[in-house]
C-alpha cells in the first residue's frame, strides 16, 4: 500500500519534472536540453537568496522563478533562435549550454569560487510534518508536490484552452505556417514558451527539491526523466503526459522496493530506448507516425 | 516604423558592395592532368596532404616527454570519434550522439579478452574493432529506421544505459572496472599504431565516399525515399556505415583499454560522446580530416586545464556553441576556402 | 482483331484511411501489358495515394496488388522497384546535393540496374550520362554536370524519368509529369512519354492536364473521393454522365 501512495508521489514529481520540457517541445518543437539545468539553476538561486541574501522564503522563490525564466528567455533569444530548425543542432547546442551550467556549478578554485558541492544545500520544505493516514504515513511535502503537480496541470489546461497566448502558442503547435499567417510572431512565442517552460522546470524544483538537497547529478536525471516521460507518454497529449509519468513514478517506487534503486536507471534508459524503437510516438501520443519513421 | 527604417537601410547599405568569390589561378591550372605541368602545380595540390601526413608522423618525435605523448595518444581516440561522427552525420545523414557506447565496447571486449582470458594485444585489438563493431551495429539496427533526431536521442541514451546496467549488475567488476590490462610493448608503438590507422581513417573514408557507393550515401542523406525509390534498400547501406564507422569508434575503445591499461564505466563517459562533435563542428564538419584536427586542438587544450577540474567541459560546451553559431562551417572548411579561393570587396 | 494482352498490373479492392478520412475505397483495375493508362480525378481523389500504394510507400489496409501474378502488397518500396515497377514523385525528388548525372548514380547502384548492367556496368558514369541525353539533356551544353539544384523544373522532370528509366522498368508510374511545366515544356515531354511507350515501358500516368494525356493515352480510369468512377477510352470517359458532375459539378436546371 505504500508503495502505490509513494508511488503517486512519484509519478507527481515526474510529472512536474516533465512539465517544463514537454510545454517547450509540445509548442514549438524545441528540445529543450538545459531543462535540467535550469532546474538545478533555480535551487541554487533561490538556495542563495534565503541563505546568502537573507530574503523570506516566498520572496526568493518568487524572485527566482522570474530569474530563471528571464535565463531562459535569454537562452532561447541569443543562442537558439540561430539553430532553429535544424533540430539536432538544438539539442547540441541547449545540451552543451547545459553541460556548462552543471559542470561551471562544480568548478572550484577560480578566484576562490567554491563550487555548489555538499549536502549543506538544502532548500526549506513548504509545509513541514508529517500525516498520518490509516495505511501509511506520509510527509506533508509530498502531499504538497502532489498538490502542486495537480494544480499546475490545471492551470496550464486552463490557460492553453481559454487564455489568448494560451491559444496562439497551441496554434504554433498545430500548424506553425498557419498561425504564422494569421499574425501570430513565431519567434516571440518560442520566447514566451521557454519562458514559462524553464518558470516550469523552476517549481519543479522548488517543490521537490527539499526532498534531497540541492546538487548537480539532479540536473542529469531531471533531464533524463523528463525526456522519458515525454517519450513514453507520447507529445501532443496532456493526458499521455500524466498517465506516462505516473506509470514511471510507480514503476520507478516498485524497483526501489524490490531491488534497490541501481535498477532504477536501468529502467528508466531502457524503457526510453524501447519505446523510441517499438513505438516512437509515444504510447498515447497523437503524432503522425510517418514523421519518425520511414 | 523606426525597426523597418533600420533595415531598409542595411539593406541599401548592403547594396553597395558584395564580397567576391574567386578560384585561385593555381587552382584552375591544377584541374586534371594539367597538373603535372610543373613543380608548383604539383606542390599546390600535394602540400595540404603531405603536411598532414607529415606533421602527425613526426608529431610524437618534437614532443617533450612521456606526459605528452599520452596526451597524443588520447588526441588520437577523440580523433577517431570524432571522424567516426563526421561521416555518419555529414556524409550519410545519420546523427550518432553514441560515441561513448563505441569506446566502451570495444574497450570491454578487447580489455575483458586480455584481463579475463590472458590474450595477447594484437589479438584482442582486432577482435575488439570487429568483434564491437559487429554488436553495436547489431545493437543499432531496430533504431535505424528512426529520423534524425530520434536517432540521436536513441544513441545517446545507450552509453547510460549499459552504465546502469553495468552497475547495478556489477558486472565486470562493476565500479572497479577491469585492471591491469597488459599495454603496448612501447608508447612508440601505441602512438604510432594509432596516428597510422588515424591517417588511414580519413583517406580511406575520403576514398569510399569517392567510389559509387558514396553517392548513394550522399543520397540518403540527402532524400532516403528517392533512394528507396531507386531500389536500394536503405536500411541496408546504412548498416553498412554504421559498421564502417562502428569498427573506427570501437578501434579506439580497444586502444584507449591498453594504452592506459584501465577498462572501466568511464569509457562511457558522456564526455566521448559530446567531445566529437565539438571537435568535428570546430575542425570542419564533411571534411573528415577537419575534425580529426579539431581534435588534435581541443584534447591537449582541455589537457592543460585539467588543473582546473571540470572547467574541461565548460570549454567544450563554448567552443560547440560558439562555432555552431557564428562559424558553422568549421576550420578546415574556411581554410581550403581561403587556399583555393580569394575574396574581395567588390562594388555592385 | 485486338490482341489480348496480358495484365501487368492487377489492383483489387484497395482500400485506404488516414484518421477518419477515407482516401481510397475498393479501387480495382488492371494495367495491361504495354498500354498507357491514365489515371484522373479532381484534387483530392486519392490518386497519389493510389501510387502510394501501389509501390509500397504506404500500406494499404484493405486489398491486393499483384505484378505479373506475384503478390506485391505491402512489400517495402525498394523491393516493388527492384521488381520493375517504378514511380516518380509528384514534387520532384532529385538529390539536390549532387550533380545530376551524379544522381544517377544511386539507381544504377541498385541491385535491378546491375543484373541488367552488360559489359559497361563499371563505368557508371558514362551510363548515367548516355541516359540523360537519351530524356533530352543536352549533352554539348554541358548540362549534365550542372548541380541538380540549378536545374529548372522540365529538366528535373526529365531527371525524375532518368532515375525510373535506369532501373530498366517494366511499368513505369508518372505522377504528375506535366504539372508545373510550360507549354513548350509540355510539347518536348510528349514525344519523350511516346519514346518510351514504344520501347515496350506500361504506363500508368497521373494527370491533371487532360488535353495532353489523351494524346497519349489508351484508357483512362476515373477516380473520386477514392472510388473509381469510371473507366474505358478517353472519349468515353468524359462523355460519362458521373465524371461530368464531378468535375464539372451538378447541372441547375431552371
Amino acid at each position: 500500500m505504500e508503495v502505490i501512495v509513494y508511488g503517486v508521489a512519484n509519478g507527481m514529481t515526474f510529472v512536474l519534472m516533465a512539465m517544463g520540457f514537454s510545454f517547450v517541445y509540445g509548442i514549438s518543437r524545441l528540445p529543450n536540453f538545459a531543462h535540467g539545468a535550469l532546474y538545478v539553476v533555480t535551487g541554487f538561486i533561490t538556495w542563495s537568496f534565503i541563505n546568502s541574501g537573507g530574503l523570506p522564503y516566498w520572496l526568493s522563490v518568487v524572485l527566482s522563478l522570474l530569474i530563471v525564466s528571464l535565463i531562459g528567455m535569454a537562452i532561447y533569444q541569443f543562442v537558439m533562435i540561430r539553430v532553429r530548425g535544424m533540430p539536432i543542432s538544438e539539442i547540441i547546442v541547449s545540451f552543451a549550454i547545459a553541460l556548462a551550467i552543471l559542470e561551471g556549478l562544480r568548478l572550484q578554485g577560480i578566484g576562490g569560487f567554491k563550487g555548489f558541492i555538499g549536502p549543506g544545500y538544502v532548500l526549506p520544505r513548504v509545509i513541514d510534518g508529517v500525516v498520518e493516514m490509516p495505511w501509511v504515513t506520509i510527509d506533508l511535502q509530498r502531499i504538497v508536490i502532489i498538490g502542486a503537480g495537480l494544480l499546475l496541470l490545471g492551470i496550464m489546461w486552463l490557460f492553453t484552452h481559454y487564455h489568448k497566448i494560451g491559444l496562439s502558442l497551441r496554434a504554433m503547435a498545430q500548424h506553425e505556417r498557419a498561425a504564422l499567417m494569421l499574425g501570430i510572431n513565431s519567434d516571440r512565442m518560442a520566447n514566451i514558451a521557454l519562458g514559462i517552460g524553464s518558470a516550469l522546470a523552476g517549481l519543479a524544483a522548488i517543490v521537490i527539491m527539499p526532498l534531497g538537497n540541492v546538487n548537480c547529478e539532479s540536473g542529469y536525471s531531471v533531464l533524463t526523466n523528463a525526456i522519458a516521460v515525454c517519450v513514453i507518454g507520447g507529445l501532443g497529449s496532456w493526458v499521455g503526459t500524466v498517465l506516462s509519468a505516473l506509470i514511471l513514478g510507480l514503476a520507478t517506487t516498485l524497483m526501489s522496493a524490490m531491488g534497490g534503486t541501481m535498477w532504477n536507471n536501468v529502467l528508466v534508459f531502457g524503457l526510453i530506448i524501447l519505446i523510441l524503437i517499438l513505438k516512437p510516438s509515444g504510447l498515447f501520443g497523437r503524432q503522425k507516425e510517418l514523421e519518425e519513421r520511414v | 516604423m523606426n525597426h523597418e527604417r533600420k533595415t531598409m537601410n542595411r539593406e541599401i547599405g548592403a547594396i553597395e558592395r558584395r564580397k567576391e568569390r574567386l578560384d585561385r589561378g593555381i587552382k584552375a591550372r591544377t584541374e586534371g592532368l594539367y597538373a603535372i605541368q610543373s613543380w608548383r602545380e604539383v606542390l599546390y595540390l600535394l602540400a595540404p596532404r603531405a603536411s598532414l601526413i607529415i606533421g602527425l608522423l613526426v608529431l610524437p618525435l618534437v614532443l617533450p616527454g612521456l606526459y605528452w605523448q599520452r596526451v597524443l595518444g588520447l588526441a588520437g581516440v577523440y580523433a577517431l570519434l570524432a571522424i567516426s561522427f563526421d561521416f555518419l552525420a555529414e556524409r550519410v545523414g545519420l546523427v550518432c550522439i553514441g560515441g561513448a557506447f563505441m569506446i566502451g565496447v570495444g574497450g570491454y571486449i578487447s580489455g575483458g579478452l586480455n584481463y579475463y582470458l590472458k590474450l595477447p594485444v594484437f589479438l584482442t585489438i582486432p577482435i575488439g574493432t570487429f568483434g564491437g563493431a559487429i554488436l553495436c551495429t547489431l545493437l543499432w539496427l531496430p533504431c535505424l529506421p528512426l529520423r534524425g533526431i530520434y536517432f540521436a536521442v536513441v544513441t545517446f541514451m545507450f552509453p547510460f544505459l549499459t552504465t546502469s546496467i553495468i552497475l547495478a549488475g556489477n558486472l565486470f567488476e562493476g565500479t572497479e572496472g577491469l585492471s591491469p590490462i597488459a599495454g603496448f610493448p612501447s608508447t612508440w608503438i601505441g602512438i604510432y599504431l594509432i596516428l597510422v590507422i588515424l591517417l588511414t581513417s580519413i583517406f580511406g573514408l575520403r576514398r569510399l565516399c569517392g567510389e559509387d557507393i558514396g553517392v548513394v550515401f550522399a543520397g540518403i542523406k540527402d532524400n532516403d525515399q528517392a533512394v528507396y525509390a531507386s531500389g536500394i534498400n536503405v536500411t541496408r547501406v546504412k548498416v553498412y556505415a554504421l559498421y564502417i564507422a562502428s569498427m573506427i569508434g570501437c578501434f579506439a575503445g580497444a586502444f584507449v583499454a591498453h594504452f592506459s591499461g584501465f577498462v572501466g564505466v568511464s569509457l562511457f563517459a558522456v564526455d566521448f560522446s559530446i567531445m566529437p562533435i565539438s571537435a568535428c563542428i570546430m575542425g570542419g564538419p564533411g571534411t573528415l580530416a577537419g575534425p580529426a584536427l579539431g581534435a588534435l586542438i581541443l584534447a591537449p587544450l582541455s589537457e592543460l586545464l585539467r588543473g582546473f577540474g571540470q572547467l574541461r567541459v565548460v570549454l567544450y560546451c563554448f567552443v560547440l556553441v560558439g562555432f555552431i553559431l557564428f562559424k558553422p562551417e568549421g576550420l578546415l572548411n574556411w581554410a581550403t576556402r581561403k587556399y583555393h579561393q580569394i575574396e574581395h570587396w567588390v562594388k555592385v | 482483331m485486338e490482341e489480348q494482352k496480358k495484365s501487368i498490373l492487377k489492383v483489387r479492392n484497395l482500400s485506404k484511411s488516414f484518421g477518419g478520412v477515407k482516401a481510397l475505397k475498393e479501387v480495382s483495375f488492371d494495367l495491361l501489358e504495354g498500354e498507357v493508362l491514365g489515371v484522373i480525378g479532381p484534387n483530392g481523389s486519392g490518386k497519389t495515394t493510389l501510387v502510394n500504394a501501389i509501390t509500397g510507400f504506404v500500406k494499404p489496409e484493405t486489398g491486393e496488388v499483384f505484378f505479373k501474378d506475384m503478390r506485391i502488397t505491402g512489400l517495402p518500396p525498394y523491393k516493388i522497384a527492384d521488381l520493375g515497377v517504378a514511380r516518380t514523385f509528384q514534387v520532384v525528388r532529385p538529390f539536390l546535393s549532387l550533380r545530376s548525372f551524379k544522381n544517377l548514380i544511386v539507381p544504377l547502384w541498385s541491385p535491378r540496374a546491375r543484373r541488367f548492367a552488360g559489359s559497361r556496368g563499371g563505368d557508371r558514369d558514362a551510363v548515367a550520362i548516355d541516359l540523360l541525353e537519351e530524356v533530352g539533356f543536352e549533352r554539348d551544353a554541358y548540362v549534365p554536370y550542372k548541380s541538380a539544384s540549378a536545374l529548372p523544373l522540365g529538366y528535373l522532370k526529365r531527371l525524375e524519368l532518368a532515375r525510373c528509366l535506369a532501373l530498366r522498368p517494366e511499368v513505369i508510374i508518372c505522377d504528375e509529369v506535366f504539372s508545373g511545366l510550360s507549354m513548350s515544356e509540355i510539347a518536348s515531354m510528349v514525344p519523350l512519354i511516346e519514346r518510351l511507350r514504344m520501347r515496350g515501358v506500361t504506363l500508368m500516368m497521373i494527370e491533371h492536364r487532360l488535353r495532353e494525356l489523351f494524346s497519349v493515352a489508351d484508357k483512362v480510369i476515373v477516380l473520386c473521393f477514392g472510388e473509381k468512377l469510371a473507366e474505358g477510352r478517353p472519349e468515353q470517359v468524359m462523355n460519362d454522365e458521373k465524371v461530368r458532375s464531378a468535375y464539372l459539378g451538378e447541372e441547375i436546371r431552371l
